[in-house]
This record gives structure tokens, C-alpha cells and sequence, in this order.
């Protein structure tokens, strides 16, 4: 196990391989992302997430910040503006929260990090007034931050990470039998059992390309 | 999937240039997608803004012009626009007197123009004050869900509204007319079959032949229940009982009766489905005063309809009657 001095540092081109990775991942799983909310919801969640991405990375192609903060903002800005619906508030806050917590630091330690996702899920929270158990997306980031602080201090970055990602795809899975109290899905009732949240399928992706590149 | 369309990305914009092409007394935003009536802002007038996904034509953009709404902001399809485009929207329609956001209860379209309104609070100096449309009686346990939905009362929201607003009144009296509307509006829809979301390419959801969806909403999303196909007369029952059961309709003035296709149902069933409604509130006491038949709030091309019920009174008749110029509502002026 790595001392925690050895904890790796994230900088701006870290934060942008992650939003890189992440809008890869979008892309690669948008008609995946749609099937499941063409069961739930109403078939757009992949194309409106994929718009919002392919935004995120032309602005990037143009204009890389080189703090993480101003990074992540910008990110959070064209989200908000570009997918409309339910995700673009929630992942525009998501972004833009993780901003402010991050404030004018240049570098993310660890704990900063973990912090930053933190505020970021909080936002998520403020914004959809979603509670666990609702099947929305906050059932796969909510673990996901309880065991990157768990892991705080313990692992190393990629390790802690990677016990992140994990709790995002277990939290991911949960939401299967889970009956939806929020969001579209919610107006069925008991019919939105046995399927996987749409939402949750992309926070997952989320704290799995962070595992993949931040650690 | 069988459609007129060219690039499934460019549905929206395309469909908004044709508006702009074919009604000149609309202006087209097509860069923040926006329809506007031409002489906006109107100086001294309360601005009236609505805006949703698109795919539900006529609303919002048809519903544009005197009588009705400044302006509507249309989104992806069946995605809510974003708050870029309603706060642009709201400065371009703001005549001094405040803007009036109509707000369909959906979890996206309440985010963003929750988001639009902070913005304006901030950035704009202008009154926004919002209404949330929630009419649909097909959901039960609001605790436990997203709430009601906005749906066929949106269209009666924004015409009586929209009269209120052209007779003077301030900012806070068109939105207490609003909000009036609709607490005494209720709705429930149902689909014969699913639609298809260009960008998806198939549709939301497969229905059987034999089978339908009772209590839709208006985004091709499955009911609250599939049953077996059944005629007409009982289709009215099953829609109109959960509305009469949620709210008593036998007020002096009687009620305006909506019978709404989802899009892809002819003119000759929503009249057939309208005359089981009537005979039905006929035996329940209830008077209908005012009636519109239509396909006004639709889902695609999905077949179907939606019932609502709104309780009149004097003012509210009276509103209903007033001149409304727009491509989609127009009476009288």
C-alpha cells in the first residue's frame, strides 16, 4: 500500500482525461443508455447526455482551462446549456458544484477530490431532491462517495478510486429492483421494477472512468 | 422507422424554420429556438413563456400570438429546453410588467426553468413569477412519485392566462388566473400505441395489437396500467370515473370539456370518444358549457386521447371566449 504521501496528484489534465474518458464512455453506451430509459422513461437520456458531451469536449478542443476548477466549470456550464431535460441541470450542477468546492486550488490531493465529488453529489441532491432509494442517479454516486471517504488515508488514489467505482456499479445494479419515486420513471409505478436506472448507468460510467484515469 | 424527416438531429430546427416560413405574424430564435409573436415585447403587457420538449405540437410554439402565449421555447424531442433559451426568451418578451413562466410538471422542464428563474433573478432584473401545471389524474400517490403531471390543462392555462394578460392585469393577477385554472382542471389519457423519438429510431414501447395504456403521460412513456382493448364507451369510463372521482365538476358554471388526440388519431374518434364523455357527464350532473376537440398537446404520431375537465365560471367563460390570434387556437380576432 502506498504511504499517503504518495497519493498521486490530480491536475487540470488529469480532470480533462477523466471528462475525455467519461465523454467516450457516453458515446460508446448511448443506445444502451436509451434502451434503458425507453423502458423506464422516455428513449432520450443517451442522445441527450451524447449532445451534451460532444459539446463538452468541442469547447475543450477550443478551450482547455489549466485549473481544475475553471476546467470543471466550463464543463458544467455547457451541460447545463446543451442537454436540457432532467440531466442537464443535475450533471451541469454535478460539475459546476465540484467547482466550487475545488475553488483556486491547481492540484487536487486525495481529499480534495473526495470533497469535491462530495459537493458535487450534493448539488446533484439540492437540484432533484432525490433520497436513496428513489432509483435515480444519486443511488450509484451516493456509495460511491461514502467509499472513496472510507478508503481516505488508507489507499492509494487509484485505489480508492477503483472501491469508488465499484460502489457506483453495485449502487448501479440496486437500482434494478428498486420501484422509481422520482423523474419519469416514477409515474409507473410499479412497473419500473426490474429495470435498471438510466441514470444510475451513467454515474457509473462516471466513477468508472475517473477510477481509469484519475488514479 | 417510417418518417418525414431528413437528419433526426435536425428535426427541431427544421420544423422551426417551417413555422417561421409559414406564419408571419410569428418570429423565429432558430439559434436558441425560440417562437415569438413578432410585435414582442408588448409594452406594459404581462410576457406569457411556455416551452417543452418538442414533439407535442401544437403546443408550445403554435400557441404563440395575441390572446395566448409571447413566446415558447422548444426543446429536443420530449426533452425540456434548456435555461439558455428561456431566460433569453423571457428578456425578448419582458414589456415591463413581468414574465409569467408556464411550467409543465415534469422533472426536467421544472429543473430548467427553475434554473432560468434564478438566472433572471440575477442577471435580468426582471419579474418572473411560475406556474406548474399538474392535472393528471392518473397519478396517485404523489408522495411517492414525481407528482402529477402537466398535461392537457397546459393548453387552457396558457389560453386563459394569455386573455387575463391581454386585459391589463398585473403580474400576480394573470398568475393567480393560472394557478385558478389549474386547480380546477383535471386530465387522464390513454394510448392506442407507442411512438416512435426520431433520435431512437423505434418505439418507446411495444404494444400489442389487442392491448392498450391507460394513463399516459404525453412523452410516448408506458401508462400505469395495460389492459385489453376495449370500445369506446368504455375507454370514456375508464378515463373520465378517476377524473369526476378526484374533483367535484358540478359547479353553476359548468365545465369546458377538452377531448385531446395524442397525434396519430383521426378527428372522427375524438368526436365519436367526445360523444361517450358527454353522455357520461350528462348522467353525472355535469354540465359542459365550452368545448374543444382537437389534437393540441399530442406525443408524435402515438393514437389516442386525453380527457380534460375544467370548472367555469363566469370569468372564466369569459376569458375562455376573448380573441386569441395564434396557428395552433384563433377565434374571434
Amino acid at each position: 500500500m502506498a504511504a499517503p504521501d504518495e497519493f498521486a496528484v490530480i491536475d487540470a489534465a488529469a480532470v480533462e482525461r477523466w471528462i475525455r474518458a467519461f465523454a467516450a464512455a457516453i458515446a460508446e453506451n448511448e443506445q444502451e443508455l436509451t434502451r434503458l430509459d425507453s423502458a423506464i422513461g422516455d428513449a432520450d437520456h443517451g442522445a441527450n447526455m451524447n449532445r451534451g458531451f460532444k459539446a463538452v469536449i468541442a469547447k475543450l478542443d477550443t478551450a482547455s482551462p489549466d485549473d481544475p476548477a475553471a476546467l470543471l466549470k466550463q464543463v458544467g456550464m455547457t451541460l447545463v446549456s446543451t442537454v436540457g431535460g432532467a440531466s442537464g441541470p443535475l450533471y451541469g450542477t454535478f460539475f459546476l458544484r465540484m467547482a466550487t468546492a475545488i475553488g483556486d486550488a491547481g492540484t487536487l490531493d486525495q481529499k480534495l477530490f473526495a470533497a469535491a465529488l462530495r459537493a458535487g453529489v450534493d448539488g446533484v441532491v439540492a437540484r432533484g431532491k432525490a433520497e436513496a432509494g428513489d432509483k435515480t442517479m444519486y443511488d450509484a454516486l451516493a456509495p460511491a462517495v461514502d467509499a472513496l471517504d472510507a478508503a481516505l488515508g488508507g489507499e492509494d488514489t487509484g485505489g480508492a478510486l477503483r472501491a469508488a467505482a465499484d460502489a457506483a456499479a453495485q449502487g448501479r445494479d440496486a437500482t434494478t429492483p428498486m420501484q422509481a419515486r422520482k423523474g419519469r420513471a416514477s409515474y409507473l409505478g410499479e412497473r419500473s421494477v426490474g429495470h435498471q436506472d438510466p441514470g444510475a448507468t451513467s454515474a457509473a460510467l462516471l466513477l468508472q472512468t475517473a477510477a481509469d484515469t484519475l488514479g | 422507422m417510417k418518417k418525414l424527416i431528413n437528419d433526426p438531429a435536425d428535426v427541431v430546427t427544421e420544423a422551426l424554420s417551417g413555422i417561421a416560413a409559414a406564419h408571419p405574424d410569428l418570429r423565429v430564435d432558430l439559434e436558441h429556438k425560440i417562437v415569438y409573436r413578432a410585435d414582442a415585447p408588448v409594452q406594459g403587457k404581462v410576457g406569457l413563456l411556455s416551452g417543452g420538449g418538442s414533439g407535442h405540437e401544437p403546443l408550445h410554439g403554435g400557441f404563440v400570438g395575441p390572446g395566448m402565449l409571447d413566446a415558447a421555447c422548444a426543446g429536443e424531442v420530449f426533452t425540456s429546453p434548456v435555461p439558455d433559451q428561456m431566460l433569453e426568451a423571457t428578456r425578448g418578451i419582458d414589456g415591463g410588467a413581468g414574465v409569467l413562466h408556464i411550467v409543465k410538471n415534469y422533472t426536467g422542464d421544472v429543473m430548467n426553468f427553475e434554473m432560468a428563474a434564478e438566472l433572471a433573478a440575477a442577471d435580468t432584473g426582471v419579474e418572473v413569477v411560475s406556474i406548474v401545471t399538474n392535472d393528471d389524474v392518473a397519478v396517485q400517490d404523489s408522495l411517492y412519485t414525481a407528482g402529477r403531471r402537466g398535461v392537457g390543462v397546459t393548453v387552457l392555462v396558457e389560453k386563459l392566462a394569455g386573455a387575463a394578460a391581454d386585459e391589463g392585469r398585473d403580474l400576480a393577477g394573470v398568475a393567480a388566473i393560472a394557478r385558478r385554472v389549474n386547480e380546477a382542471g383535471r386530465s387522464m389519457g390513454m394510448a392506442l400505441t407507442s411512438c416512435t423519438v426520431p433520435a431512437a429510431g423505434r418505439p418507446t414501447f411495444d404494444l400489442p395489437d389487442d392491448e392498450m395504456e391507460i394513463g399516459i403521460g404525453i412523452h410516448g412513456e408506458p401508462g400505469r396500467r395495460r389492459v385489453p382493448l376495449a370500445p369506446a364507451r368504455e375507454v370514456a369510463e375508464m378515463l373520465v370515473e378517476p377524473i369526476l372521482a378526484d374533483r367535484d365538476f358540478t359547479g353553476d358554471g359548468g365545465t369546458l370539456l377538452f377531448v385531446n388526440g395524442m397525434g396519430g388519431t383521426p378527428q372522427l374518434e375524438l368526436y365519436l370518444m367526445y360523444n361517450e364523455v358527454a353522455r357520461i357527464l350528462a348522467k353525472a350532473g355535469v354540465g359542459v358549457a365550452r368545448s374543444l376537440v382537437g389534437s393540441y398537446i399530442t406525443s408524435l404520431e402515438m393514437a389516442g386521447c386525453s380527457v380534460t375537465l375544467l370548472q367555469l365560471d363566469d370569468e372564466l367563460l369569459r376569458l375562455w371566449d376573448a380573441p386569441v390570434r395564434t396557428p395552433g387556437l384563433r377565434w374571434g380576432a
